[in-house]
């Protein structure tokens, strides 16, 4: 399990835009009349969204009374799943995989490189106030490692080369593409082979 | 080596478009409605034909499940629900189902779906699967657009709707029933089973879980025959796979293929063989992180499939082949999967919640070559004391890895570990202090 800690400087109050009032009513129509509790994970999502990129406990007291449920129910929510942030976080919010299969392919020498470029620290944003970044578990892209993912974004197939390149556009804020760093569409074998007549990669 | 007509996910490489027109040149949706109007006994039988067994991690019989569902709809309406969360590190294959061939997902929903009585489908994605989730969702779009669902789906008389729900980050909601949790808006954390979410699931009503990758290969199955899918494979373990190769491999990739493949040609024909060469390989983890490794004598001659794998104390699970080469030091490898369990335990066991993270703190100690002998038998207790004694299978998913660890690397595990505590000075520490507070840094 992981723990948590909200931020110290909280907004008084949280309200919907009206845009996403108009998505809250699609959302509920997804589910049936009588659970509109399930609506509760895609409202954190939106709340987020429309606050920077993280949660303020403000946006929890009135998504509790959106659904008619407690509060407490929408914090231990809000606290139990890793993507909701509770603190804010950069506008360019880096991701590194450090699980095994990404470890093997060097996802420690990613880590290292954000630790010099953004900051010291997990979490920390960085000096310019463009960056944060943390470590999270497999991002299930584990034959395009090691990956990061900045914001909605995944960023595959990288090196320690490529990784600079990418973390210095996001310090400049100029994001370089998403997608493969080795040149790659898809996740096919990368060697041209030719199987059964047909070609592969 | 699987024939390229027996394909079934043609565009697995995205080589020839995603979306809905092109997947109808590729036969997808060709005569659902005929295959609808076989009826519900039909299908369901074709599929125990096929002996299909889910793709995600268990490899139950899916014809089997889909019967369990109730005959009649009672008071209680059915659902079906996908299972798109894929978080087993070393598993990305439901990925590229859902950005290039997303109609065979949503085709096998409405007869799945038909199959089992439930007008409504939810697929549950993992959140940081958000730009497949848009890609999903213009798919399901273009389906309406066809009329291919909603009222009357494909002119089969059926009406049946599709909705998405992301996940947040929780490796546990993987779990059939923390994600049916998850979907009603609560914390993941797995329910006791029985009753199993057949009869009693999402909102309490009987609902059907399958992972994408099964659903997305009924179709195929029901337009070629259950015993064309049957004559693939092995028996019991029939079939087309995609296997995720990822790891010290020159060419990681997906890629799909019979199951009962040999492991070695799977990793020299399509991965472009192991960094360093076949003999630089020091373990296979063969299914995804949950399952027990195999050394490389294993490895030399052992075939793709659950019961081969099984019978090495080890299973297929998702087919996510992690390759460890000798370059790699394996503790560590294995003390990092540990840490990932410890990280995603839902905390509602106790031996999982606090066994995780012991596990983590001594495999962490060998690699520091901090650890005692002692440690290693403590270690193999922990695992014992999970397996067995939780509410999901997550508690075999975190002990069975380091079990294997000690299991074929005993001696590089002892080689590290040293006879004297490091510190020796014994602290007078009260009995009951947690284990936590004495190793704050770590905990
Ligand atoms: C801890 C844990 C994690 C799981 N994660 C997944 C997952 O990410 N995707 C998946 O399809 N099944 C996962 N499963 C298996 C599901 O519980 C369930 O068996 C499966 O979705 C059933 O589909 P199938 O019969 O088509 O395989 C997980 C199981 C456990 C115990
Ligand atoms: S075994 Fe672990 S993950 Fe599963 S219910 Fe228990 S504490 Fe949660
Ligand atoms: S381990 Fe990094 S994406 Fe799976």
């Amino acid at each position: 399990m992981s723990l948590k800690k909200i931020h110290d400087e909280q907004p008084k109050e949280f309200k919907f835009s009206e845009e996403n009032l108009t998505k809250f009513e699609e959302i509920l129509k997804k589910y049936p009349k009588k659970n509109k509790k399930s609506a509760v994970m895609p409202l954190l999502y939106l709340a987020q969204k429309q606050n920077n990129n993280w949660i303020p406990l403000a946006a929890m007291k009135y998504i509790a009374n959106l659904l008619s449920m407690p509060y407490i129910s929408v914090y231990e929510i809000a606290t139990f799943y890793t993507m909701y942030n509770l603190a804010p976080v950069g506008k360019h919010f880096v991701q590194v995989c450090t699980t095994t299969p990404c470890l093997i392919r060097g996802a420690d020498k990613i880590v290292n490189l954000c630790k010099e470029k953004i900051s010291e620290n997990e979490n920390e944003i960085s000096k310019n106030g463009s960056c944060s970044w943390m470590e999270v578990e497999c991002l299930g892209a584990c034959v395009s490692a090691p990956m990061i993912q900045v914001n909605e974004n995944y960023y595959e197939d990288l090196d320690e080369k490529s990784t600079s390149e990418i973390l210095d556009s996001l310090i400049n804020d100029k994001p370089l593409k998403p997608g493969s760093y080795r040149g790659r569409k898809s996740t096919a074998p990368e060697k041209n082979q030719k199987i059964n007549g047909e070609k592969h990669a | 080596m699987l024939k390229s007509e027996n394909k079934i996910f043609k565009n697995l490489y995205n080589d020839h478009g995603w979306d809905i027109e092109n997947a109808i040149k590729r036969d997808d949706w060709k005569e659902t409605k005929n295959i609808i109007s076989k009826g519900r006994e039909w299908i369901i039988n074709e599929v125990k034909i096929s002996e299909l067994r889910g793709r995600g991690g268990a490899g139950f019989s899916t014809g089997l499940k889909w019967s369990f569902a109730p005959k009649e709809v009672g008071s209680r309406p059915h659902y079906l629900v996908i299972n798109a969360d894929e978080s087993e590190p070393g598993t990305c294959k439901d990925r590229d189902i859902l950005r290039f061939e997303p109609q065979k997902l949503i085709e096998g929903c409405l007869i799945a779906g038909y199959a089992v009585n439930a007008h409504v489908c939810y697929i549950y994605i993992r959140g940081e699967y958000s730009n497949e989730g848009k890609r999903l969702q213009d798919a399901i779009n273009q389906a309406y657009e066809k009329k291919f669902l909603g009222k009357n789906a494909s002119g089969s008389g059926w009406d049946f709707d599709i909705f998405i729900h992301y996940g947040a980050g929780a490796y546990i909601c993987g779990e059939e029933t923390a994600l049916l949790e998850s979907i009603e808006g609560n914390k993941g954390q797995p329910r006791l089973k029985p009753p199993f979410p057949a009869l009693v699931g999402l909102y309490g009503c009987p609902t059907i879980v399958n992972n994408v990758e099964t659903i997305a290969v009924v179709p195929t199955i029901l337009r070629r025959g259950g015993k064309w899918f049957a004559s693939l494979g092995k028996p019991k373990n029939t079939g087309t796979k995609i296997f995720c190769i990822s790891g010290n491999v020159n060419s990681p990739c997906n890629v799909e293929e019979e199951m009962g493949i040999p492991l070695k040609e799977l990793i020299e024909k399509h991965a472009g063989g192991v960094v360093g060469g076949w003999n630089n390989l020091q373990a296979v983890i063969p299914g995804g992180s949950s399952m027990p490794l195999i050394p490389k004598k294993v490895c030399d001659t052992i075939t793709m499939d659950f019961d081969s794998l099984i019978e090495n104390k080890s299973g297929l699970g998702t087919a996510g082949i992690v390759v460890i080469n000798k370059d790699q030091d394996i503790v560590a490898c294995m003390a990092r999967i540990a840490r990932f369990y410890k990280h995603e335990s839902c905390g509602q066991c106790t031996p999982c919640r606090e066994g995780s993270g012991w596990m983590w703190r001594i495999l962490d100690r060998v690699v520091k070559r901090k650890a005692t002998y002692n440690d290693i038998n403590l270690l193999s207790d922990v695992t014992k004391q999970i397996e067995g004694h939780t509410i999901c299978a997550f508690g075999e998913g975190s002990a069975w890895p380091v079990q294997g660890l000690l299991r074929h690397f005993r001696k590089e595990i002892e080689s590290r570990c040293r006879e004297e505590p490091l510190i020796k000075k014994r602290i007078n520490n009260p009995y009951l202090v947690d284990q936590h507070l004495l190793e704050n840094k770590n905990a």
